[in-house]
């Protein structure tokens, strides 16, 4: 064990932190489920390996001496995969700063406060890149297997694009701090993040479709415009792709580039990060007056009241609301192909319906949560003078209101062109609505609203059983517009799948 | 046991043979009587069942066996009625952060099915009564605990309850908010209401409660006013926190609360 008050001594301290709170991700606080989820992560390693070779395989011949577009497919692929990992490290910075856990603790003991937040920082740091190595590994893998021990360079370039991202996430994050202050930082480097992790896969997307036709992110890549204003094959820019490929001496000045960078980021921003954290803590006392207010109080039944209340909670909440909202903007660009793809061909919405009744899903899976499991002041709620199955349906009601509220708009457009595909919507809308809510009603808990972020890990089965019985809706919706009786069949997977979920439900 | 002047108000909480087991029982076939006015006290060491019988009484836990009466309401058979009667307030202010304390009372009015003119009346007396009036309109999340719990104390008084159900309500408050909280309640007694406080401030049980229940391994070892505990420990002349921790210490050797 080495000596206290040592760097090493705060990593091991920092790292024994690190692993619990991964373990307590993974199993929910479960201990026991440890070796079910070690199967589980197992199977999945697995099931990865599987998708990244149908994904991979085909380029794994590819070599060092490579062409303009073999190089810039591969720096696509490191700037997309860059851009989620800056996503994620911004998550962590942000969630690092206004955690005040062990804040005051530290500021307080003799230690060097700056030690202790470069040691904290190098520790987002190695979470990033083994983030990024595990998921990039069955990627690599496959490629070594099938193209030779020359794809295991990536890994390097990996490690280096996590650093990078870490470096690059607490540059921005301390600059936001200074722009905006420690009040609106949390939400918009949450938002940023957000964005950032989403932008650049729709951009290309996007760009694709308009340009090819096609959703894939390497159509866009690969076209002419591109490739004809890419830099020479022998300019600094290609040395990540170069070092991929298995260029040792790229391989060297990418992994040294990478990490001198957070090096250089962690040594200067290990001041700031004291005082920024210090301000963000103070945030939670800031006082925030509302602007406008009520003077007399309105006469509301019960239900009618609670109904507000989850409605009026959620306006109040722009981070709730960019991270349940976020969850469309993934469906744009299959909504956008599906638009172009069909946009003259009669029937066309036999391929929109399904995207906007499995957004539906979704969205009313995160509002459930919110409503049913996120109630802030539970025994306040439970020692009303009102029957839990009133209480329930009244959250149920605010849950159905808002998706209503959210999806009205798409179905009255619908409506004018044609009101049979408007009746679909609708009702594959409010059926993929309520079966998300039925599931999470089935697998309620009890939790703070602000543990939002983390609800997918507190019961797996209830966040597949949403997703897949959104997708069988989808399909439901897809086929009953298109005036088909098979819709029926997709119709019985997703009554199935409620009918499962009902059965292992612990309640 | 009870004091005479008690014997002839009316029963506004009467528990008997109250059990809850968890891993192991937390509550053992508790009887307790608490009489409408009076300001009852329970107290005891940490794990003793002391919250597991409030959360009970306030509709929030299942015993798995007993009964609950309140103001003459079964409440396990008709617990709505019951719990329009009752408030319920924990030592872990759970408040609205995007709510004002003014939309909050709101709130709690409309849960409680309180007419929208006394409800407003009530809130606005009790924002000025514990001191939130210049804080009525901003929002909780920037509240330091105390002015929290003031929040939730306004919350749990606004439908004018006859039975106040309190655990550790003084719970991490400064000396002035604790003092007000404790006017508050007094306040509510004397006019009629009748409160029940799990405390661990055994100053507070001495100066505020009527009558004091010690409770220890889920079950009621000794109750009565002060005197009738030092009487009951052979320590006249002592604290109530001396005649506690005795009766903590050796509750096989007294005799039974009941008698």
């Amino acid at each position: 064990m080495s000596r206290p008050d040592t760097l090493t001594w705060l990593a091991g301290h920092e790292l024994r932190l690190g692993w619990r709170d991964w373990v307590a991700l993974m199993t929910a606080g479960h201990r026991n489920r440890a070796r079910t989820v070690t199967v589980a992560l197992i199977v999945f390693a697995a099931f990865m390996h599987v998708f990244a070779y149908w994904i991979v395989a085909g380029y794994a011949d590819a070599n060092v001496a490579s062409d303009t577009a073999t190089l810039v497919g591969v720096t696509g692929t490191l700037v997309l995969s860059w851009s989620l990992l800056l996503s994620q490290a911004m998550e962590s910075v942000t969630r690092a700063f206004y955690a005040r856990s062990d804040l005051d603790l530290i500021l307080t003991s003799p230690v060097s406060a700056r030690k202790v937040f470069a040691v904290r920082m190098s520790r987002i740091a190695a979470a990033s890149v083994t983030i990024a190595v595990l998921l990039a590994a069955p990627f690599i893998n496959v490629l070594a297997m099938r193209g030779g021990g020359r794809w295991l360079a990536a890994y390097g370039v990996v490690a280096a694009m996590g650093a990078v991202a870490t470096a690059a996430a607490l540059a921005l994050t301390i600059a936001l701090f200074r722009m905006v202050g420690a009040k609106r930082t949390r939400l918009i480097a949450q938002i940023v993040a957000a964005v950032i992790g989403a932008a650049f896969v729709i951009g290309l997307q996007v760009a694709a479709i308009f340009s090819s036709g096609s959703i894939s992110r390497f159509a866009a890549l690969q076209s002419d415009w591109m490739l004809a204003h890419a830099p020479d094959t022998g300019s600094a820019f290609w040395w990540p792709a170069h070092a991929v490929l298995g260029d040792l001496r790229a391989l060297t000045a990418v992994v040294l580039l990478g990490f001198a960078v957070l090096g250089i980021a962690i040594a200067g921003f290990s001041r700031r990060f004291g005082e920024h954290a210090l301000a963000a803590a103070g945030v939670s006392n800031t006082v925030v007056r509302q602007r406008r207010w009520r003077l007399a109080f309105r006469r509301r039944s019960a239900a009618r009241v609670l109904r507000q209340k989850e409605w009026t909670l959620l306006a109040r909440d722009p981070w709730l609301i960019s991270q349940t909202l976020m969850q469309i903007l993934y469906l744009l660009p299959p909504a956008l192909l599906l638009w172009i793809t069909f946009r003259d061909a009669t029937g066309s919405y036999v391929v929109l319906i399904p995207v906007v009744v499995m957004a539906a899903g979704q969205l009313a899976g995160g509002l459930a949560w919110l409503s049913i499991s996120g109630e802030d002041a539970p025994d306040l709620v439970a020692s009303a003078p009102i029957a839990a199955g009133r209480i329930l349906q009244a959250k149920i009601e605010a849950v159905i209101g808002m998706i209503a509220l959210v999806f009205a708009p798409i179905v009255a457009v619908l409506a004018f062109d044609s009101l049979f595909a408007a009746v679909v919507a609708a009702l594959g809308i409010l059926t993929a609505a309520a079966s998300a809510t039925l599931i999470q009603i089935c697998f309620r808990t009890q939790a703070r609203r602000s543990q939002f972020r983390r609800r997918q890990t507190s019961s797996r089965i209830a966040t597949f059983a949403e997703a897949f019985s959104s997708i069988a809706w989808a399909a439901t919706s897809a086929l009953a517009a298109a005036g088909t009786w098979i819709a029926l069949g997709p119709a019985l997977i997703a009554i199935g799948i409620l009918a499962g979920v009902r059965m292992i439900s612990p309640r | 046991m009870h004091s005479p002047a008690a014997a002839h108000r009316p029963i506004a909480l009467a528990l008997r043979g109250l059990s809850k087991r968890f891993d192991r029982p937390a509550v053992d076939a508790l009887d307790l009587t608490v009489y409408g006015g009076e300001f009852y006290a329970l107290v005891g060491p940490n794990g003793a069942g002391k919250t597991t019988t409030l959360r009970m009484v306030a509709g929030l836990l299942r015993p798995d066996a007993g009964s609950i009466t309140i103001d003459g309401i079964d409440a396990l058979a008709d617990s709505v009625a019951a719990k329009q009667i009752t408030a319920w307030l924990s030592d872990e202010p759970m408040i609205y952060d995007k709510l004002t304390p003014f939309e909050y009372l709101e709130f709690v009015a409309g849960l409680w099915r309180i007419e929208s003119k006394p409800a407003e009346a009530r809130a606005c007396e009790l924002i000025g009564w514990l001191g939130l009036a210049p804080h009525a309109h901003e929002r909780c999340e920037g509240f330091s605990r105390g002015m929290r719990q003031k929040v939730a104390l306004a919350g749990a008084l606004v439908h004018d309850p006859k039975l106040i159900i309190l655990d550790e309500p003084l719970t991490g408050l400064d000396a002035g908010s604790a003092r007000l909280v404790k006017n508050v309640l007094l306040e509510r007694v004397r006019a009629g209401g009748t409160v029940i406080m799990t405390t661990h401030i055994l100053e507070v049980a001495e100066r505020m409660a009527d009558r004091i229940g010690v409770i220890a391994s889920g079950r009621l070892i000794a109750e009565g006013t002060l005197e009738e505990l030092h009487r009951k420990t052979g320590k006249t002349a002592a604290s109530l926190e001396d005649t506690f921790l005795t009766l903590v210490a050796e509750p096989a050797a007294l005799p039974a609360a009941a008698e």
